[in-house]
């Protein structure tokens, strides 16, 4: 078993790895191989993997890629991260992609996905529209519908017909992924200090830019390295982080929030590996019947779910009751509509609960954290002191 | 015929139009007295024909937050909606509807508008509609929300899959919502009838939009273009009144090519058609005279826009079918501007500058909106690749008043227009010399 430390190194090459060395690697040992790129928040990666294939998380390009080209493409107005991504495919990162799939998330992801139509940009892109309706006869058959494209997509590239029996291999595989990755946030939930939020976040991200096979190895690792000591408890307050589920914040911004006072307890930066809450049935005659139950019956809340009925604001109140947290720091990127809109009622929320809260808004290539480092410095020791 | 003549005639669906929304407005103001039931929805995708079906009446919150625009009232209620937490980074039509809401909620012509008795979330074409209705919800406890969500045209085309989708949703949600609000058993055939005065209306529209393919042309298609079809639009497709409407302007639009005139503007009509333009994005409601007068003193005539395919891209023969009620409101929705993937979206655009002969290309671009704005760039170099006309580009906002420079828009606006007088010299002198 390797060093937790050295585990921690390569997964933060891996994390900021734009382009995407491993996967790239790992399909160039086989012929059938494919590459597909998704972009925040979720895709049902299990029919990827069962299809010969590596899901490739496409979370931007952060603060490690000068944007030169990408600004000639999008006004002032609209969040950072569809231009580093734009800028990623003309610098020939995601060359040897053979598809994108874009998440319903917003319309910027949405108009993106005819961007890379435009431009023929790998062999599919593919806008994967989510269901807002949760019957399952309704919403449920659409969503099988969404699968089985992405399925004909996969086919018409490397002729691998998915059974059954692969893509319930694949749910066994995503779910022992699940467990472990809320196992290590369970460990951190009694001691945070163990791992920071900034090395979850690496070991996190690692995973969806490499076989799941190998992050479940690493992720085990880790949950073993973690039954021992590490670290010293410090005089923190306990902090949800809301809101950046899918541009991403600057590591010095995560760095900034824990160095103020906070353990971040909980978080949304990579919603897509926690999005469905619990095991997905793995031993059924119909894996994509269990697919869309997944989706409609436990998927966690966030901004591209439509919530009337379960509101995300109330959600977010018990999320942050279960961490034992003593507040929480909305998060969200700039020009941000489905989280920024999200906003208020949640914050809303909070107030009735009396549970404190400030926030913030970033870019992901933000390179000042001072006056955030302040108000979360600011926000501790007002907790701290009344608390 | 005299000038005055002509005008008078103009007028006539002009005063029409205003005695629909005058009529419109003031039911909606003695809604709860008299006990009809008030449903907010969209714009785009919308269900109007089946809300009046059951004698309900439709509240169009954009239209409410443009209307705000153009009366001045947004910037305050915009900072109104600030103070209680929402972003200056986010679509200004839904802070202008909160902060209306939060003043009382009066409508356009200065009466209140009653709250809603259903909000019917016609999800299409925009992401932000369904943030706005969960807001809405919030602000409106206990009134029931009916989701319909409309699939995007990812492949560029509509399948049976997505129709059977939708009409699930209107059988099993959204009719039944309808059914216990409104106490009314939902009536197809009704329903059925109604469909076919949208298509006759949409013939109608279609054609008064598509005399701009004349030269010189009748009509502004997006500066007049968006006064043509706020019926059709909104609260009257279905009805009888629309037909009339369009039946008047369609006679009055085929007077005018047959006398060979130009556009009606607010200062009369337009002497010279000198440049003729395809325009890409909304308008901006706050300065709409002042950004209209800037055409119009250029000589440009706005001949196809995309905005005016927001509520129906009636013109790529799309009707509504009274044969087949539920899954031609299906493909209706569907078939939004705002629901077509961004290459259907450069094709009509393209197809457009070629069938209206136009001189170039212009993109509004509008801060608050990301289903227009967001690939708008693109859009504009593929339109410069494929067609060769100059493209422009300006910055504006739909009823955020900080984010509309007068200065600005008009110095770009006139290197641009100049730009294009010099290329029509060149083109003159090119013909010439073959
Ligand atoms: S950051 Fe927000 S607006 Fe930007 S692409 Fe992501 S979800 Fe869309
Ligand atoms: S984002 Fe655009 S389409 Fe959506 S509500 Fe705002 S202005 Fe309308």
């Amino acid at each position: 078993m390797k060093v937790l430390e050295e585990i921690l190194q390569e997964c933060e090459l891996l994390a900021f790895d734009l382009n995407f060395s491993r996967a790239k690697q790992w399909k160039s040992e086989d012929p059938k191989r494919i590459i597909v790129g998704y972009l925040p928040i979720y895709v049902p990666r299990e029919i990827i993997h069962a299809a010969n294939g590596i899901s490739v998380g496409i979370m931007g390009s952060g603060d490690r890629k000068q944007i030169i080209k990408g600004d000639a493409y999008y006004q002032s107005y609209i969040c950072h991260l569809p231009r580093g991504i734009i800028e990623m495919a003309l610098d020939n990162n995601l060359d040897g992609f053979d598809g994108f799939l874009f998440p319903a998330i917003c319309d910027c992801v949405r108009n993106l996905s005819g961007m890379f139509k435009l431009s023929k940009k790998g062999k599919f892109q593919r806008y994967f529209d989510y269901p807002q309706n949760f019957d399952p006869n309704i919403g449920g058959t659409f969503y099988k519908q969404e699968i089985g494209k992405v399925i004909d997509d996969m086919f018409a590239i490397n002729g691998i017909k998915i059974t059954s029996e692969a893509i319930n291999h694949s749910i066994g595989l995503y779910n022992k992924n699940r467990f472990l990755i809320e196992k290590i946030y369970e460990i951190r939930q009694a001691a945070p200090w163990k791992l920071t939020a900034v090395e979850t976040y690496y070991i996190l991200r690692a995973g969806q830019v490499i076989p799941v096979e190998e992050h479940n190895e690493i992720l085990e690792q880790v949950v073993s390295h973690l039954q021992n000591e590490r670290g010293e408890p410090m005089d923190n307050i306990r902090i949800v982080v809301s809101g950046s589920f899918c541009e991403q914040p600057p590591i010095g911004l995560i760095k900034s929030i824990e160095l103020a006072g906070c353990y971040i307890v909980e978080d949304d930066f990579m919603l897509g590996s926690r999005w469905i809450q619990g095991d997905i049935n793995a031993t059924t005659d119909n894996p994509l019947e269990a697919l869309a139950d997944a989706y409609i019956n436990q998927s966690t809340f966030s901004s591209a779910y439509y919530d009337v009925g379960n509101p995300k604001g109330k959600r977010l109140v018990k999320l942050s009751k279960e961490r034992d947290a003593d507040g929480i720091i909305f998060c969200a990127a700039s020009f941000c509509d489905p989280a920024l809109l999200d906003r208020p009622e949640m914050q809303k929320e909070c107030d009735l609960a009396g549970i404190p809260h400030i926030n913030f808004q970033f870019h992901e290539n933000t390179g000042q954290f001072k006056v955030i480092k302040e108000q979360a410095g600011t926000f501790s020791d007002s907790i701290k002191l009344w608390a | 015929m005299s000038k005055e003549q002509h005008e008078a005639i103009k007028e006539n669906s002009m005063l029409i139009q205003k005695e629909m929304l005058a009529k419109q407005f003031k039911e909606l103001s003695t809604a709860t007295e008299l006990g009809k039931k008030v449903v907010y929805t969209f714009v785009p995708g919308n269900l109007t024909e089946l809300i009046l079906s059951f004698d309900m009446l439709p509240v169009y919150p954009e239209i409410n937050a443009l209307q705000s625009g153009m009366r001045k009232k947004s910037a305050d209620y915009i900072r109104d909606a600030e103070k209680i937490g929402y972003s200056e980074d986010v679509c200004t039509y839904v802070k202008c509807d909160i902060g209306m809401m939060l003043n009382g909620n009066i409508g356009p012509t200065g009466e209140k508008l009653p709250p809603p008795d259903l909000l019917l979330l016609s999800y299409t074409g925009c992401f932000t509609f369904l943030k706005w209705f969960e807001n809405l919800e919030r602000l409106y406890p206990g009134v029931p929300v009916a989701m319909l969500h409309t699939p995007y045209q990812e492949d560029g085309k509509i399948s049976q899959d997505q129709v059977d989708y939708m009409v699930k949703q209107m059988n099993e949600e959204v009719i039944p919502k309808m059914e216990m609000v409104s106490g009314k058993k939902f009536d197809l055939e009704r329903l059925s009838k109604m469909l076919v005065n949208s298509a006759k209306a949409e013939d109608l529209l279609v054609k008064v939009l598509e005399s701009a393919k004349h030269v010189p042309s009748p009509i502004d298609a997006y500066f007049a273009g968006v006064y043509y079809i706020g019926p059709i639009f909104t609260a009257f497709r279905g009805t009888e009144e629309a037909v009339e409407y369009y039946t008047e302007l369609w006679k009055e639009v085929q007077e005018r090519m047959r006398l060979g005139l130009g556009p009606i503007t607010p200062e009369g009509e337009l002497k010279e058609e000198k440049f003729r333009l395809v325009v890409e994005g909304p308008p901006n409601w706050t300065n709409f005279r002042e950004f209209w007068k800037i055409f119009y003193d250029m000589g440009a005539v706005i001949v196809a826009s995309s905005y005016t395919k927001v509520g129906g891209v009636y013109d790529q023969g799309f009707r509504h079918d009274p044969n087949a009620p539920l899954e031609s409101l299906a493909k209706y929705c569907m078939g939004v501007y705002t629901n077509l993937n961004l290459p259907q979206r450069v094709d009509l655009l393209e197809k457009y500058v070629e069938e209206y002969k136009a001189d170039g290309f212009l993109i509004n671009s509008i801060k608050s909106c990301n289903s227009f704005s967001a690939g708008q760039l693109m859009i504009m170099r593929e339109i410069e690749q494929r067609s060769g006309v100059p493209v422009g580009f300006i910055e504006s906002d739909l009823v955020d008043p900080r984010y509309f420079s007068y200065a600005n828009i008009k110095n770009r606006l006139e290197s641009y227009f100049q730009m294009l007088g010099q290329r029509k010299i060149i083109m003159k002198q090119v013909e010439a010399e073959i």
